[in-house]
């Protein structure tokens, strides 16, 4: 059952497969957690707001864009 | 009865969530009200205009396309060296080295998985050179004998970030994506945090499908473990 997570959570098991993992699931909470659990933690990392872009470093890189892009572009 | 209807909604349409975020900017350079309720064609139409332009020399468009992204490349620089220098190093080159490229790009894929592409290919790069040995390879075998058996079984809170505060949340993500070996971590940051399909994955990292799939499962699996010591319950 949990090598079949993965493929579970993307959707990527046929029909027949995944009807037999949510039989199995329906009765098992050790299954049911594993599969809650590991859809929240893809979320969490999906969730790009708890990374931040300092301020300095969005300065700095649009600070060598102008420099060595912007002239040669002109 | 009532856990078997708990876990039957739960379960039901459990689809990884896929590029959901939607392009976050910097507070002082616009407001994303505007960018949040535009449909993901729209924001696509948006792009390739933007790309279109900005071939044809305008440096405003450019630079759209760079406040668009930005944040987005220094996580990915971030997760994959673990050092905040490195990824402001990786941001700069990946911009720059998408600038030089730019007139070659054929838009036969997004934008963004194309700046995605070289973003991570930089961030090895940066890896291979700090590292003396050379030893950076996304070919590591894979723990194919050492079985990853879940072993925390316990309900997590519904919002970790509500229950931990935002700042430890991050430092627990930082610290538990940093734990994973890198051939794992890449996999992981292609996959679900940048949202590129199996096959752009497999192609970006030289990899076959199976092995993403293998690669992806592991991490997922020991991300859970690894998170589940601080968000459960209780």
């Amino acid at each position: 059952m949990f090598r079949q997570i993965s493929d579970y959570l993307d959707g990527d098991l046929d029909a027949e497969l995944k009807r037999a993992i949510e039989a199995h699931a329906c009765g098992c909470h050790h299954c049911e957690v594993v599969v809650d659990t590991t859809r929240m933690t893809i979320k969490l990392y999906c969730d790009g707001t708890w990374y931040d872009l300092p301020i300095q470093v969005h300065q700095r890189l649009h600070a060598v864009l102008k420099s060595r892009c912007r002239d040669r572009m002109a | 009865m009532l856990e078997m209807a708990r876990f039957t909604s739960s379960f039901r349409g459990c689809v990884a969530p896929r590029r959901t975020t939607k392009p976050r900017v910097l507070g002082h350079e616009r407001s994303s009200n505007a960018m949040s309720e535009t449909s993901p064609q729209a924001v696509e139409q948006t792009e390739s205009a933007l790309v279109t332009a900005a071939k044809g020399g305008d440096y405003d468009a450019f630079e759209q396309l760079v406040n668009r992204y930005e944040h987005k490349i220094y996580r990915l620089g971030l997760n994959i060296t673990g050092n905040p220098e490195d990824a402001e190093d990786v941001l700069q080159e990946t911009f720059l080295k998408a600038f030089e490229n730019l007139p070659r790009f054929r838009e036969d894929s997004r934008f963004y998985t194309w700046i995605v592409r070289i973003g991570v290919n930089q961030a090895l790069m940066k890896l291979r050179k700090r590292r003396t040995d050379k030893s950076v390879s996304l070919d590591d075998p894979i723990e194919e004998n050492g079985e990853i058996i879940p072993r925390d079984f316990a309900d997590w809170a519904p919002n970790p970030e509500q229950q931990l505060g935002r700042t430890e949340t991050r430092e627990i993500m930082e610290r538990a994506i940093q734990n994973l070996p890198l051939s794992f971590r890449t996999v992981f940051q292609l996959r679900d945090v940048e949202g590129l399909s199996t096959e752009e994955t497999a192609e970006t990292l030289g990899l076959t499908i199976s092995a993403v799939k293998a690669r992806l499962f592991r991490a997922r699996l020991r991300l859970r473990e690894d998170l589940a010591k601080f968000f459960k319950r209780g």
